[in-house]
């Protein structure tokens, strides 16, 4: 499924997207893929599926954690890439990753098999637009969505570029940090969001620090998806009751 | 060739550039315009030049190694002696232009990465020096093997934090300095140690220890009226061999980069990024980089902790492709044996780092025809190391 489709369908509906993170391969690639389908069950509307690395610069201790034990695992790009093409997901994909192991993977062959294993569309944190012209050129001719990441230390004129440049939608971290559970909004996030808003209509997702129904709710019509990352990660590695976490994250969307 | 490089976004024909997170970019851009002011003010440089000549010790001599040449039928061995510099390496010249740097943005709070602790102790005394507060990012396995400069750092003022994450060592700390940069970038400065990261450190911290060649060349033209046939340096991220290379680059000079051997290149225990790594990205720079077929990066091994890194300064990725450099790798033992025998030799006792430029002279030496000058970057001296090698011989 497109992700503008997606985003479409749940405006009509009055509905903020949950956008569901996961590191894949944590605890183990079998264990990814049936968090996948129990995740969508239970009212995701996209899913993000994270690619270990060794050296996650822009993640907090507990993705960090997810992703020293997939590799450990010896999860690997290709694995992933061809366990997400057996299962059967109606909600769009977003793969999140560092560049490096895209690099390894081969960009051409990369937007090739995530086309081909039903792949909607791709984060790179450490993909400033600057450095991205070979990246957007791939991803439009496979037609798997580019998105970029906006943060409240971007400047107006960058906004601009950035969210020109985004496809699908624009990812706004909503802090200065790294992933993690935090409580709260952080403080100007609404200033930041309509700096965004003012350049863009293409959808807004807000992610970074978002764990509880109520800070969702304190979203409503100032984004139209929210990613929760970390906050899912610590459920499944202290093996919570994931089912009813999704639930009331979605539930706080609607 | 590379005298005008890098381009406007940091590149090196495909190595280089920006690959960090979204939150970094801004701070990258107000650093390079804060950088570019900088370079071309004579009140900086005056003032540079001043910390550099009455506090770091600069210049430093170049000496020529009777003893140690003596096998080698006429051919001349200079030692450029960084490691006479203040706090014993190279460091010193590159903390205390950045943290200028940082002193006239005014940043109240200055980070950085340290391996062995070099750079953190440089970071450390240039802070001090200035007034700035300091917080070092260290990995609990390099506190463990260092603990004396652990406690240097600490006396001067600066708070060490271990990190515990994979590794525990340097590529680990880069990590933590980069997440502390993230998190607090308004007032926090990132004064990265070697010639890696995203742009502008890499040119910068190439355009503070190019003093180490521009000394070079004004010493030897003095001592032997004409330039020297072959420069030898280490490289770990390369910050003394590109300071030593950069003002000859243009020259008929020849110039050898020795990395990390390790345990010799079949093991993988190395750290040889340029001689055995692939091209990828690591702390915000397209690179040589020592990884798994699948992009993951691979832990190092070198007895000298300033070379135990798997990536490298994207400049020297590009000196490499171009041909203008050649690199090559000298073992731990190698290494460890070239430490001994320049402390018999000339009562110089290097850095292990150093030793491996050492050890690869003398090799190369006994091969050169006797007219030849050889300058041999000495960039730090032994005395942290005399724990790690006590327990090896």
């Amino acid at each position: 499924m497109k992700i503008q489709e997606q985003f479409d369908q749940l405006k009509s509906k009055h509905e903020m997207a949950l956008i569901v993170y996961h590191t894949a391969g944590f605890p183990t690639l079998d264990a990814s893929m049936a968090h996948i389908q129990l995740f969508e069950q239970n009212g995701a509307d996209f899913i993000e599926i994270g690619i270990p690395f060794s050296d996650p610069i822009a993640d907090g201790p507990t993705i960090q954690h997810a992703s020293h034990v997939a590799l450990q695992n010896g999860v690997t790009l290709k694995k992933i890439i061809t366990s997400v093409a057996q299962i059967n997901i109606r909600v769009p994909l977003v793969m999140m990753s560092y560049l490096n192991p895209l690099l390894a993977y081969g960009s051409e062959s990369l937007f090739r098999d995530m086309s081909r294993a039903g792949f909607s569309g791709i984060i790179v944190p450490d993909l400033p637009v600057e450095e991205s012209e070979e990246w957007v050129a791939l991803s439009k001719s496979y037609g798997i969505d580019l998105i970029f990441l906006v943060t409240p230390t971007t400047s107006d004129q960058r906004i601009r570029l950035i969210t020109d440049r985004s496809e699908g939608f624009i990812y706004c971290v909503s802090l200065t940090g790294i992933t993690g559970v935090r409580n709260g909004l952080p403080p100007g996030l609404f200033d930041f969001t309509r700096r965004v808003k003012k350049a863009t209509d293409k959808p807004l997702a807000v992610g970074f620090g978002f764990s509880t129904p109520e800070q969702i709710r304190m979203l409503q019509y100032q984004a139209d998806g929210v990613i929760v990352g970390s906050r899912i990660v610590d459920a499944i590695d202290k093996k919570e009751d994931v089912t009813g976490l999704i639930r009331r994250l979605k539930s706080a969307t609607k | 060739m590379s005298i005008r490089m890098p381009d406007e976004r940091g590149h090196w024909g495909q190595f280089g550039g920006r690959y960090v997170p979204e939150t970094v970019m801004g701070a990258l851009y107000e650093l390079n315009e804060a950088y570019c002011a900088v370079r071309d003010d004579v009140g900086f440089h005056h003032e540079l030049d001043f910390y550099l000549k009455e506090y770091a010790g600069r210049p430093t001599s170049l000496y020529l190694a009777g003893r140690l040449m003596e096998p080698f039928g006429g051919v001349k061995i200079y030692l450029k002696r960084e490691d006479l510099a203040h706090t014993g390496a190279h460091k010193i010249n590159n903390t205390i232009g950045q943290v200028l740097l940082a002193s006239r943005m005014g940043k109240k709070r200055v980070i950085a990465e340290t391996g062995a602790g070099q750079h953190g102790v440089a970071t450390a005394t240039a802070c001090a020096l200035m007034g700035i507060d300091c917080i070092v990012y260290m990995g609990s396995e390099d506190i463990k093997r260092q603990k004396m400069n652990v406690f240097r750092m600490e006396l001067l003022g600066t708070q060490v934090i271990p990190v515990e994450s994979g590794s525990r060592t340097l590529k680990d700390a880069i990590n933590e300095a980069m997440r502390d940069w993230v998190t607090r970038i308004d007032n926090t400065y990132y004064c990265i140690g070697s010639a890696v990261g995203p742009h502008p450190y890499p040119m910068m911290v190439r355009d503070f220890q190019k003093v180490i060649g521009q000394e070079v060349r004004e010493q030897i033209l003095e001592k032997e009226g004409r330039l020297p046939d072959l420069l030898v340096a280490c490289v770990g991220g390369g910050s003394n061999a590109i300071g030593i290379f950069y003002p000859f680059l243009d020259e008929d000079v020849q110039m050898v980069g020795v990395e990390a051997g390790g345990l010799g290149l079949h093991t993988k225990q190395h750290g040889a990024s340029l001689s055995a790594g692939e091209v990828g990205s690591l702390h915000g720079a397209m690179s040589y980089l020592l990884q798994n077929q699948d992009g993951q990066v691979t832990e190092t091994h070198s007895v000298s902790a300033g070379l135990d890194y798997p990536g490298v300064g994207p400049e020297h990725a590009y000196l490499k492709e171009s041909g203008r450099v050649r690199y090559t790798t000298v073992t731990d033992q190698e290494a460890l044996e070239a430490f001994d025998h320049l402390s018999k030799k000339e009562g110089i006792i290097p850095a292990l780092e150093s030793a491996h430029a050492v050890a690869y002279t003398m090799k190369t030496a006994v091969e050169m025809s006797g007219d030849q000058v050889i300058v041999v970057n000495l960039s730090g001296r032994g005395d942290k190391d005399l724990e790690i090698v006590e327990g090896l011989v």
